[in-house]
């Protein structure tokens, strides 16, 4: 019994508890499939198919996670993501050659480059409005969200944007393949290439907050902005850069999305900004800021795709995953602050599992 | 006839985890009496009133209260059952009425509507029980000053019928003015017989209104009488378990040239152009009301706050008005709030300690994570951070080893002149001497020690000049052994 009591402290306790979470829940899929379903969940393809529509969350959630550490949240994010893939679809849409022609490649490096460009400005605008404002990160990206949907509309002239295969190159449309053709895998055979890139963003954004001075900064802002500032952290600064930076990530997300559908449409983007920021808070963020971590973040957005694949196979319907997936990320925010130590009724129930919390 | 005591608390044992906070502790309070709750940060006196109020259970032992078992399932349990807590930190809703705070988490009386005339009368007789007859019930609590919201946080307890009322430190955030005021309040709740258990650092105030004490030491009882019959020595060896033969060590040092000017400084609102000149290797006090300046003063001094005019010079060099250019500069600051800005409190001792200053680990724009670790875990040692490991988080310390970890980080920052706001707030007697003995060893080493403080014996004892600012302008400067307590508070509340 102690030991069944100190195996579970490890792992409420451990960051390891959204691994240990998903494992649960792909195992419970994949006897669920087994027993009733087709027999397809733990196929490669399907692997694939999960890994390549995971990114399309984790991407934007990396930079969610920054900004959810610094002690923000951004509610534009899901319509800043289908602003930045509009303007991807719509200037290749109307690049004058196609593909195979003279001059494309030139075309394909400014749509990329004012795709980019598009989500870190977005981001910069929120940063700078919270920064010069004060007003909450809450009410200015809720505004904001609303603007990027309605900018996005005027260039998407209030319809869906369709770029002609014949102006997309091959790696864009590759970017999402989770097809059984191995030349379509443009990085590693059967890798889908989102799979690859959103692991290269992760790493990049883990290290940018174990080693580096921005990196601590963030976390001291999140956990208290004050103390940040008698540390002689320029805090407006610091939030104007997390929330360019976070744009940047949206940014790629939108690229993501518009090779995953091959269109723009802004308003895809509403709701999608929940999904990221749900990746996060079941990865383990707070949403008083201060904590989050991006391996967190990887499995979160796992956790969502899985669920949503998994009840897909299992012919369960939509409604019912929608109910499992809040259900999931209620349970994750309780088993987050059993870790943290706040519910006083559960830590009654579970006996020695604390340790002297004493002023 | 023994009188039966309100209040019998008797072998309460409390564990948490491995830790044992309370082992077999006695307590009994009588009606019409005030017993003193004393001991180090960390000896159970939390604890145990957690206990009392039912926000923690007791593993073992037994309470009665008015000769009736007394197991409160929780805070309002215990509170209905006529135990009320002040705490340190006041729980009252700001925006809310005098009135509404007062009967906030009340048992409606009549059903579950609120029957304003009838409880506005209700409202004023408990007013004016502690005095507040002229303090409108419709006042917003968060414009009154800290000392009324305490008296409102009485008046709560007392429209809950309280029968015993606990004070946690109740005099650390108020004014000297305030704390008789309070001391008066609680001699007139005594004679009404109620039950007071009041917990104070402030030997002298619990002189003053203590009858009995009862003295805790590692979770331990270790000595419990009457207050007249044991002297201060006795009560302080009696916490920290050892004789305490010097309460405010002294460390030689002697004051160099002037390294600091403050000329002409003027904040926002406070300080009012103050003009100062520090010396290399000194202790300067400053002393005044609450609300005289003092924080505003060393806030403007680090550059937090803005400024209207005026200039700061080290060496004669004018710094940039910027936290992170005095920080470079090498002024180092200690915040009065501990919890909300002087520490991070969700980060660990490490981060905390190393957050102003992480230059020195920082190779091709990454950190160097192990010489980091090293460096705090050598700084956790200096200034003897009792703590598992430099990893664990702050929220975990008490409130003296938390103090001691932002000290450690305004060394860390290898700071010559030290901001310290109240260093010493909330923390035993044990942990204030080697605090004193702290910076009497920077000013050996050539630094500069700005010492705020409301607790005059401490600043006549440890300072060589103090400063005492009166309505944001520092008024008069003068050496410390020509001050007496009456003189600065004098020049404090004077009117000149």
């Amino acid at each position: 019994m102690k030991k069944l009591t100190s195996l579970f402290q490890l792992l409420v306790r451990s960051q390891l508890g959204p691994l240990a979470a998903l494992m649960v829940i792909v195992i419970l899929f994949a006897l669920a499939d087994m027993s009733w379903g087709s027999g397809n969940f733990l196929t490669w393809r399907n692997l694939r198919v999960i890994s390549s529509t995971a990114s399309l969350i984790a991407v934007p959630a990396m930079g969610m996670t920054l900004i959810i550490i610094a002690g923000g949240i951004d509610l534009s994010a899901g319509t800043a993501l289908t602003l930045s893939g509009t303007v991807l679809a719509t200037l290749l849409k109307n690049s004058s050659v196609s593909v195979d022609e003279a001059g494309f490649a030139n075309n394909m490096l400014i749509a990329l480059a004012a795709t980019l460009l598009t989500g870190c400005l977005c981001g910069f605008i929120n940063g700078g409005l919270i920064s010069l404002t004060h007003v909450v990160p809450f009410i200015v990206t809720l505004g904001t969200m609303t603007i990027f949907l309605g900018i996005g509309q005027i260039i998407a002239k209030e319809s869906t944007v369709y770029a002609p295969p014949e102006h997309q190159p091959d790696w864009l449309q590759n970017l999402c393949y989770t097809g059984s053709r191995v030349e379509k895998y443009e990085m590693i055979a059967y890798v889908p290439s989102s799979a690859i890139v959103a692991v290269v963003l992760a790493l990049l954004v883990a290290c940018l907050l174990r080693y580096t001075v921005f990196g601590r900064n963030i976390f001291a802002m999140g956990s208290s902005p004050s103390t940040a500032r008698l540390c002689g952290i320029n805090v407006a600064w610091t939030t104007l850069v997390v929330y360019a930076l976070a744009g940047f990530f949206v940014a790629v997300g939108g690229l993501l999305y518009f090779a995953d559908v091959k269109n723009g449409n802004p308003s895809d983007g509403t709701g999608k900004e929940l999904e990221i920021i749900a990746a996060v808070v079941l990865g383990g963020g707070s949403l008083s800021g201060g904590r989050g971590s991006v391996l967190g973040t990887l499995v979160g957005a796992l956790i969502i795709v899985v669920i949503r694949n998994g009840c897909g196979l299992l012919q369960i319907p939509n409604t019912y995953t929608h109910i499992i997936i809040g259900g999931i990320i209620i349970i994750a925010v309780i088993v987050d602050q059993l870790r943290h130590g706040s519910p006083e009724w559960l830590f009654r129930m579970l006996p020695r599992n604390r340790t002297s919390v004493e002023t | 006839m023994p009188v039966e005591p309100l209040l019998e608390m008797h072998g309460i044992c409390k564990q948490f985890g491995p830790t044992i906070a309370l082992q077999d502790v006695d307590l009994r309070v009588q009606a019409g009496q005030v017993l003193a709750l004393i001991g180090e940060n960390g000896a159970g006196k939390s604890t145990l009133m957690k206990v009392l109020s039912g926000a923690h259970r007791a593993d073992s032992g037994s309470m009665t209260l008015c000769g009736q078992a007394f197991q409160p399932h929780g805070p309002h349990d215990s509170r209905a059952s006529g135990v009320a807590m002040i705490y340190q930190e006041l729980n009252l809703a700001p925006d809310l009425s005098v009135e509404d705070n007062i009967l906030l988490g009340q048992p409606g009386s009549h059903g579950r509507l609120l029957f304003r005339r009838h409880q506005r009368e209700r409202v004023r007789t408990v007013l004016s029980m502690i005095g507040l007859e002229q303090l409108s019930p419709k006042a917003i609590v968060g414009q009154q000053s800290v000392a009324t919201q305490q008296l409102i946080e009485i008046a709560r307890a007392l429209a809950c019928d309280a029968k015993l009322i606990l004070f946690d430190e109740p005099t650390s955030s108020l004014p000297q003015a305030d704390v008789q005021r309070l001391f008066q309040i609680i001699e007139r709740l005594k004679s009404q017989g109620m039950g007071i258990v009041y917990i104070s650092h402030f030997l002298e105030e619990v002189r003053e209104v203590a009858d009995r004490y009862a003295v805790l030491r590692d979770g331990r009882n270790v000595g419990t009488g009457s207050i007249s019959d044991i002297t201060d020595e006795q009560i302080i060896s009696l916490m920290v378990g050892r004789d305490v033969d010097d309460l405010f060590p002294v460390v030689p040092h002697q004051p160099g040239d002037t390294v600091l000017r403050i000329e002409n400084l003027s904040g926002d609102r406070l300080p009012k152009s103050v003009n100062c000149q520090l010396r290399k290797g000194e202790i300067f006090g400053v002393a005044g009301l609450v609300g005289a300046g003092r924080t505003e003063l060393l806030r403007c001094v680090f550059g937090l706050d803005p400024i209207t005019s005026g200039q700061v010079f080290l060496e004669q060099q004018p710094i940039p008005h910027r936290a992170r250019s005095r920080i470079r500069a090498g002024f180092g600051m200690l915040s009065e709030d501990r919890k909300r800005e002087g520490l991070a409190q969700d980060l660990s001792i490490l981060e905390n300690i190393t957050l102003s200053n992480l230059r020195p680990y920082t190779r091709f724009g990454f950190l160097q994570l192990q010489q980091r670790k090293e460096k705090a875990a050598q700084l956790m040692r200096m200034v003897e951070v009792k703590a598992q490991h430099v990893g664990q988080s702050v929220a975990e310390l008490s409130g003296g080893n938390q103090q001691k970890v932002a000290i450690a980080r305004i060394l860390h920052q290898e700071s010559d002149i030290l901001l310290m706001d109240e260093p010493t707030k909330g923390i035993d007697v044990g942990t204030k001497a080697e605090i004193y003995r702290l910076m009497g060893k920077l000013a050996a080493e050539g630094r500069t020690v700005i010492f705020v403080s409301s607790y005059l014996p401490e600043l006549l004892a440890v300072c060589d000049r103090i400063g005492v600012m009166a309505r944001g302008a520092l008024r008069e400067v003068r050496n410390a052994e020509d001050w007496t307590d009456d003189s600065i508070l004098e020049c404090a509340i004077g009117s000149t």
